[in-house]
């Protein structure tokens, strides 16, 4: 493709300009300043970064400081790890990391293959326009807000809603769904898979769609059965797919849903609601207990980053697919 | 199709039959809760409560509505939040593929180094508190511009605009440059036009997740009438809050509790309504915002 392209930039010399880009032969002011329109292009956004990203990264320093708003993220006293020993040594700290912990490893359980189920259920809809409305019926609740969601969670679990209205036709009394712990993983896990598996189905949905239909008919010549096709080709063709998206959400265990936990939490039901991310909320910002809450956020990040490199190289190591 | 000519053995005809009779309970399972919300939102609440349901039309209404119309906050919350998403989507869509496009250059010096002082943002982050104060010393707390900017740019959708321009033919570009074009001339006149497809999946989503965004504005807005529609409708159904402008002078405890239960079908409804107006224009860029996501 560039052959006959560098040929031409021989004879014509107002490509110059293309080979200078790949040869640098004059100073370095020089071939910014020819370029300098595409480095302007990029400012905005590596400005965008260095603010909001660059300068937090070096203010979570913080977490190794006693940070007071007056003296300032570089002023205020270093203390070294004691916000962490605090955490750490926190009655609470064992109850909002094994939250944290069952809450996702809940989540990624139940809510990791259901999108592939699903993707192979809707593969075997022959008729490509009820696939098609099936598709845009379990896309939709996807977009709903997570207020929204959480909204219509209280409505319908509400000791007076529609759930419990039909429960007391086999209970004597209502159930108190969001006053009691011992729900709310399971609300939390259900409304996600109400709410996300029909989208998340649909990177499944079109690597399915790329397989050659020739190789199922083959395979039914040759006697295969519809299990034994959907075990050999559909989810041979779904591995590497899987792969990718079961490591990030591995590497994601940590910082799941904070926004929607936050919203479900009622007083009642915090033994099990509360997180790590919560936590950091209520401590860090509503608490004003800044550094404490930067300790906590940066140790939680620190997991995050040992989980998804951890569970890269064992995938690596059992099945040559990674993530990079 | 292909398939009717080949015979397929009994358990898997019985199979096919379960996958849609499965097929179908998904489907009423996605379709009951928001249809629920959608009818409820026009009936009595006190039947809502009582019955469960009624078609009888004397326990219809739209009392809720009338309410939500008649108090400012929804409506401020709505207008703000069309702003903020309209901002952050021309901010964040502008800015991405700016940077996407000039990372898609071959051969720009340093591109390599900008890349990976992009994709270290993927790995590390301050986190909430010191992001928080750093939004807080720069003053723009309780400024919309603390929802517009911090999000605004993410690696990932750079990544996306950066793989969409590779994919454009680079003969287009040798052309332009031949004709003399300058770099900005060449974006603009060649590139721009034939970006509209990642124009609109980036557009899309930035302003879907903008729209339903609250957190940012939790911890960033105090103003109560700078709050976008998500975090009204966090007060109304969460927070069980009736707005001043929805209830009358004085009223009896259990009315008060009887609107603040109507009102949140009403306002979930509202809430939705750009969206499901959306919906059926942007379905079929689904999944090509998913397969641009994939490339990689």
């Amino acid at each position: 493709m560039a052959q006959p392209l560098d040929t031409s930039a021989n004879t014509n010399n107002l490509t110059s300009q293309t080979s200078e880009r790949g040869k640098k032969k004059k100073g370095p002011m020089e071939y910014i300043k020819k370029n300098y329109i595409l480095y302007l292009f990029l400012l905005p956004a590596v400005l965008l970064v260095f603010i909001f990203k660059y300068i937090p990264m070096y203010g979570v320093t913080i977490a190794f400081k006693d940070f007071s708003p007056l003296k300032g993220v570089a002023g205020s006293e270093w203390v070294g790890f004691e916000h962490f020993i605090k955490f750490l040594e926190s009655p609470n700290f064992q109850q909002i990391f094994i939250n944290t912990i069952k809450l996702s490893a809940f989540d990624l359980l139940f809510g990791f293959p259901i999108p592939v189920i699903l993707a192979i259920m809707l593969n075997q809809v022959r008729r490509a326009k009820i696939k098609k409305n099936i598709q845009l019926i379990i896309y939709a609740p996807h977009f709903i807000s997570v207020v929204v969601i959480a909204g219509m969670i209280f409505i319908f679990l509400s000791p007076a809603g529609p759930l419990n209205a039909l429960l007391t036709l086999v209970l004597d009394r209502p159930i108190s769904f969001m006053s009691e712990p011992e729900y709310f993983r399971t609300i939390f896990i259900a409304s996600g898979i109400w709410q996300g598996a029909g989208f998340a189905s649909i990177i499944y949905v079109a690597a399915l769609s790329n397989v050659d239909p020739q190789l199922h008919d083959a395979a039914t010549i040759d006697g295969a059965s519809l299990l034994q096709r959907i075990r050999h080709i559909d989810l041979q063709t779904l591995k590497p797919t899987m792969t990718v998206l079961f490591i990030l959400a591995v590497g994601g265990i940590m910082t799941i849903g904070f926004e929607k936990a936050y919203l479900l939490q009622t007083s009642m039901n915090l033994p099990a609601s509360e997180i790590i991310d919560t936590y950091v909320y209520k401590r860090g910002l509503q608490a004003a207990d800044w550094s404490f809450g930067a300790a906590i956020g940066l140790f939680n990040s620190i997991i995050s980053l040992v989980l998804l490199v951890t569970v890269n190289t064992v995938v690596k190591k059992i099945n040559g697919e990674t993530l990079y | 199709m292909n398939n009717k000519l080949i015979n397929n053995s009994k358990t898997d005809k019985l199979l096919l039959l379960i996958n849609k009779i499965l097929l179908s309970i998904t489907v009423l399972i996605v379709t009951i809760p928001l249809l629920y919300v959608l009818l409820g939102s026009f009936l009595q609440p006190d039947i809502l409560l009582t019955k469960g349901f009624s078609f009888d039309p004397k326990h219809w209404t739209v009392e809720g509505y009338v309410r939500i119309f008649n108090d400012g906050s929804i409506m401020r919350g709505f207008l703000n939040s069309i702003l903020y998403a309209t901002g952050f989507t021309l901010v964040s869509v502008g800015f991405t593929i700016l940077a996407g496009y000039s990372l898609s250059v071959d051969n720009l010096a340093g591109k390599r180094i900008i890349m990976i002082y992009f994709l270290i943002t993927m790995f590390f982050n301050g986190g909430m508190v010191p992001t928080y104060l750093l939004v807080k010393d720069i003053g723009l707390l309780n400024s919309p511009w603390a929802i517009i900017l911090p999000g605004a740019v993410t690696v990932w959708n750079i990544i996306l605009a950066r793989t969409y321009f590779k994919g454009l033919p680079n003969e287009l570009k040798e052309a332009g440059r031949i004709d003399g074009a300058s770099d900005a001339r060449i974006f603009l006149s060649i590139i721009l036009p034939l970006s509209k497809p990642i124009i609109f999946v980036l557009a899309l989503y930035s302003f879907i997740g903008q729209w339903n965004a609250y957190f940012e504005a939790m911890i960033y807005l105090e103003d109560r009438s700078l709050y976008p529609l998500q975090l009204i409708l966090r007060d109304i159904l969460i927070q069980n809050e009736v707005e001043p402008g929805m209830i009358g002078d004085q009223m009896a405890r259990a009315e008060l509790q009887r609107v603040a239960e109507m009102i949140k079908y009403s306002a979930i409804v509202i809430a939705s309504l750009p969206l499901i107006i959306m919906y059926p224009f942007f379905q079929k860029y689904f999944e090509k915002g998913v397969m641009v996501g994939s490339l990689k």
